[in-house]
């Protein structure tokens, strides 16, 4: 599992780096792309713990509708394409960068506290994986029994995102 | 055709979408889709409704086959095949006629019975091509009459047809229906008025700005309230439920450009969601009582065998008649009927008079075994449900009197008449209650529909301002209302004379506590007559006033589409009243095939209705009652026509004398119901939580510190004022200038910028997550 | 020393979750303050997939999906919102939305 473990950290340091300047970056067309690349290895990350079906969703929602809605969002509002200084409160950013740390070492000691060196289950040895050698007909069938009616109230909650969005956004 | 009856809420159901979709486009704006769906919903219904007493004749015969002679069970099979193919060839030969009243239907059905009967031996061979699945079921019946043993009463099993719908947490929950006397009964009702409202309001909202989506609605409507009727269990009931207050939000604020429209159309919406809430719980309370189901036939079994606690049959029974009090326009919740009037004459006349409001009383009949044990009905001294239905009767009734809105009048009406119906049930005449919903849809909706016709033509409801001596400009219209008028008074031998007076028997024959409601039935009669009266001279009689005397537009008889349904409305007034004609006491020479028709195809006959109990009553005909009855509507009638047609009186009471005049007042503010609910219930709960709202908006958190500042000083002042003004002075000053200056330091922080207040929120979190962890 | 340590992913989790509140609480622009709350929701679908492994429970991925549908809802209605803020008043600075200051 060593090539899993590689696979991990090559990706962990992506994942944080593009994150890192998703908050920091002063182009807002950079931090939109930077968002694509840690999207997507979250989804790389999804893989490796054996859930692709949301890995593909992760794609498919995330990248190809969210990042795009965004890309949308920054063009309507006109926002300055390349540098602008503006984008970050000079203030702020000590006072949000110690909140931020808090955070870390509270949930980083509580994490390390708990759970310690205990070990995710080899996908091969995991119940998530289906006949098929894929846990999509798991998660399929898990969704549309045990859990049909969140799956539909979150329909309805889609729905009315929508009409919202609509209502909001027209002009009259 | 009993087996596929669940296709006919189906069907004005697609008639909705494709309104919805397609009506604009469509020759005539789509109202031609509504009326087809409701055609065809209204044959099947009538086909339903003849299979249906086929089905319980066939019981019957099976039932005293099995108790008396040695007939065997391929006999009475045979017959059962043959009979019903009789009657089926009847109806189609027959067509509309054979099912224009449930009357007819039913003694044609006895004669072809009859005919049946006797060629049974020679038609043998033909009945074996005819069998049909429903034979199975006749056995059924067979074995189950045989085991119900000495039982004079036979059984007749409902059609049940249901699927999942879907499964959570190895709950199934399913989606059918349960066809059974009521529910077909109503399938007739409803079918029959909304396609005689969808015709008339080709004519009466004809080049409405918003006309298809009026029949889309009308379509929705029919097609929720048929699936109420139909509901197998009690969520697919709520579901039902809902649907049709949402028609009838739509459609009371069907012109919601004005106001007032929209107003009362919230106000029915939010008067009715009071009661859901109701529903809801009782609906709740019974799947937990009855072992986690929501099947309405097993609730029933379960609460007649006395398996679900009285105690939670009572509470599910109270939280059920909240839901009945709103719908079915009981007091207190009445309000928002009157204002219903809003919407739509047709509209008024479907929902708010034939069908959507009897749906609460319609919830009380399925669920019977619940209220009878619940509310002990028949066994205890009064019950709430005879209380409120007799409250309503003289509330609604008295409030009719002082409206001078014709559609006021009636909804008021409306109201006393479920009044009626809801005290019927209360003590234990269920039979006479569903009979006289029965009735009362047929002559309520005449009468809608004929205050509709008036008001199409002199353009108001105001029968003090426009109205006045229609009676020669419309004569057509006139002699219906006035036939569907004696039919709600209860004159001989029109509908309401058979239902009212059953309903009274029903009351006087439990005896003790409940005569109280036989008086209160009686006065409501008189009280009924004197005010239709009334409405009827204010209308047609005397001279036209305002609109109706406008000789530039002189008001004139409505067309054929409104005149039509009128006629058939008033031909129906008079006959549904002979559904159910008794032949006991004074009318024994009645024949027992033409006797109790009602009573014995639509009362439910099984485990799950306390039919198969001791207790359960059927009036018997009271001819004194009848009488009495009679008499006092005609003396209603005689004093109101004094009082108006001839001026005999004291008139001008109201100016003079101040107890009148005091009456008078309550009665045109309603009781004051509508001021106790807006000014103090929702003042008292708006009021304040607005106010806080707003001034939580406009100070927001610096108001606090601002006022803990200024109360310092304040407090400080009041000590140094009061207390000490020497040596203290200084020490208070200086704490009241602290408080105000860390007021003042605090305002600071009040940035108005969120993300600051994020930053305080996320570091507190984890400030207070980390104190936790050292901790514990 | 096979499998991979839980750890490693809600570790991943926490730092993600955090680099996401540090950009809510920073960014002027109203969209990158979206966009880092997408951070957030992504590192709490990292500790629900992680966890599900764990347990050997389909339910993790279920839920993981669940978010991804609300955070569309959230972004769609979100950014409706900045667009009206937009129109009305020609920024979206969150500096100069300060209705709540006293």
């Amino acid at each position: 599992m060593v090539a899993q473990n590689i696979f991990f950290y090559a990706i962990a340091a992506v994942i944080v780096w593009s994150a890192f300047r998703v908050v920091t970056t002063q182009n807002v067309v950079h931090a939109a792309l930077h968002l694509v690349a840690v999207l997507a290895s979250v989804a790389a990350q999804y893989i490796l713990l054996a859930a692709e079906f949301v890995a593909a969703t992760q794609v498919l929602v995330y990248i190809g509708a969210i990042v795009v809605l965004f890309l949308f969002g920054i063009m309507l509002t006109r926002a300055k394409i390349g540098r602008d200084q503006e984008l970050t409160h000079k203030s702020a950013i000590v006072g949000g960068a110690l909140t931020a740390l808090l955070l870390l070492a509270v949930m980083g000691y509580s994490l390390l506290d708990e759970f310690g060196w205990s070990r995710t289950p080899l996908p091969e040895d995991s119940r998530l994986i289906g006949v098929n050698g894929s846990n999509s007909a798991t998660v399929s069938d898990s969704i549309f029994s045990q859990y049909l009616v969140p799956f539909e109230v979150i329909s309805v909650l889609l729905l009315a995102a929508l009409v919202g969005a609509i209502v909001l956004a027209r002009k009259d | 055709m009993l087996d596929i009856a669940w296709v006919i809420p189906l069907i004005p159901a697609a008639s909705f979408f494709l309104i919805l979709l397609f009506g604009k486009r469509m020759p005539f704006k789509g109202a031609e889709i509504g009326i087809f769906a409701l055609g065809l919903c209204f044959a099947m219904a009538v086909v339903t409704n003849v299979q249906w007493f086929q089905r319980v004749d066939d019981a019957e015969h099976a039932a005293h086959a099995t108790s008396g002679a040695e007939a065997t069970d391929e006999h009475a099979a045979s017959d059962a095949a043959t009979t019903e193919h009789a009657t089926e060839s009847h109806a189609d030969a027959e067509g509309d006629e054979a099912t224009e009243s449930p009357s007819s239907a039913a003694e044609e059905h006895d004669e072809g019975g009859a005919a049946a009967e006797g060629g049974a031996a020679v038609e043998e061979s033909h009945a074996g091509d005819d069998a049909h699945e429903s034979d199975g079921g006749e056995d059924d019946h067979a074995e189950a009459g045989g085991a119900g043993g000495g039982h004079t009463e036979f059984e007749v099993e409902p059609v049940r047809e249901s699927i999942t719908w879907w499964s959570s947490g190895g709950i199934d929950f399913s989606v059918g229906m349960l066809l059974d006397g009521p529910a077909v009964m109503m399938l007739f009702v409803v079918t029959l008025i909304s396609l005689l409202v969808h015709i008339y309001s080709t004519d009466y909202v004809g080049g409405d700005r918003r006309y298809t989506h009026y029949f889309a609605f009308l379509s929705l409507f029919s097609a929720s309230m048929l699936g109420l009727i139909m509901s197998e269990n009690t969520l697919q009931l709520l579901t039902c439920w809902e649907l049709v207050g949402l028609c009838s939000f739509a459609l009371i604020g069907h012109w919601w450009e004005e106001k007032p429209n929209s107003d009362a159309a919230l106000k029915a919406f939010i008067t009715n969601r009071v009661g859901d809430v109701g529903l809801i719980c009782g609906v709740i309370v019974l799947f937990f009582g009855a072992g986690q189901t929501f099947d309405i036939v097993t609730i029933n079994e379960m609460a007649v065998s006395g398996e679900i606690s009285h105690l939670v049959l009572l509470v599910g029974a109270c939280s059920l008649l909240a839901a009945v009090m709103s719908k079915s326009g009981q007091f207190i919740l009445h309000t928002w009927l009157p204002d219903a009037m809003a919407g739509p004459t047709p509209v008024s006349a479907l929902i708010h008079a034939a069908t959507m409001v009897v749906a609460g009383i319609f919830m009380v009949g399925r669920l019977y075994p619940v209220f009878f044990q619940g509310l002990s009905i028949g066994v205890s001294g009064v019950n709430l449900l005879a209380v409120i239905g007799g409250v309503t009767v003289i509330g609604g009734a008295g409030l009719a009197f002082v409206q001078t809105d014709i559609k006021k009048v009636l909804a008021y009406s409306t109201v006393s008449q479920l009044g009626y119906m809801a005290m019927a049930l209360g003590v234990g005449a269920w039979t006479a209650a569903f009979f006289h919903l029965f009735t009362h849809a047929m002559f309520k909706a005449g009468l809608f529909l004929g205050s509709g016709s008036v008001a199409h033509s002199v353009h108001s409801f105001d029968m003090k301002e426009h109205m006045g001596g229609m009676k020669r400009f419309m004569p057509k219209t006139y002699w219906t209302f006035v036939i569907s008028t004696g039919a709600l008074i209860g004159l001989f031998p029109l509908a309401c004379f058979w239902s009212k007076d059953e309903i009274l028997a029903g009351a006087e024959q439990l005896g003790t506590g409940y005569t109280a409601f036989l008086v209160v039935g009686l006065i409501g009669a008189f009280m009924t007559a004197a005010y239709m009266t009334r409405c009827v001279y204010l209308t047609f009689h005397g001279e036209p006033r305002g609109h109706a005397a406008d000789a530039a537009h002189p008001p004139h008889e409505s067309g054929p589409r409104i005149v039509v349904p009128l006629y058939i409305l008033s031909g129906m007034a008079v006959l549904a009243g002979f559904t159910n004609l008794p032949n006991t006491g004074a009318l024994d020479f009645v024949p027992d095939s033409w006797a109790l028709r009602f009573e014995h195809f639509y009362e439910p006959k099984g485990e799950y209705f306390p039919s198969v109990l001791d207790t359960f009553s059927h009036p018997e005909f009271n001819i004194g009652i009848a009488i009495g009855s009679t008499i006092i509507g005609l003396l209603g009638i005689g004093l109101a026509a004094a009082w108006y047609f001839r001026g005999l009186g004291p008139h001008g009471l109201t100016e003079r004398n101040k107890v009148a005049r005091a009456g008078h007042r309550v009665l045109v503010e309603k009781y004051y119901l509508d001021r106790l609910y807006t000014d103090i219930i929702v003042g008292a709960v708006k009021g304040p939580i607005a106010k806080a709202a707003y001034w939580f908006n406009q100070k927001g958190i610096d108001g606090v510190i601002n006022g803990a500042g200024t109360a310092a000083v304040r407090g400080g002042q009041f000590v140094y004022d009061k207390i000490d003004q020497g040596v203290v002075d200084t020490i208070v000053n200086g704490s009241g200038a602290a408080a105000e200056g860390s007021g003042q330091g605090l305002r600071q922080m009040q940035t108005g910028r969120v993300q600051q207040y994020a930053a305080l929120l996320f570091a507190g979190a984890a400030i207070l997550a980390g104190i936790f962890i050292i901790v514990i | 020393m096979d499998d991979l340590l839980l750890n490693q992913f809600l570790l991943l989790g926490a730092v993600l979750f955090c680099l996401g509140v540090y950009g809510v609480l920073v960014r002027r622009n109203a969209v990158l303050v979206l966009m880092s709350i997408e951070l957030i929701l992504n590192a709490v679908n990292i500790n629900l997939i992680a966890f599900g492994a764990w347990r050997g429970d389909v339910a993790g991925s279920v839920f993981a999906l669940f978010v991804i549908a609300i955070a569309a809802a959230e972004v769609g209605v979100g950014l409706a919102i900045v667009l009206l803020i937009y129109r009305n008043r020609r920024s979206v600075d969150l500096d100069d939305i300060a209705e709540l200051k006293g």
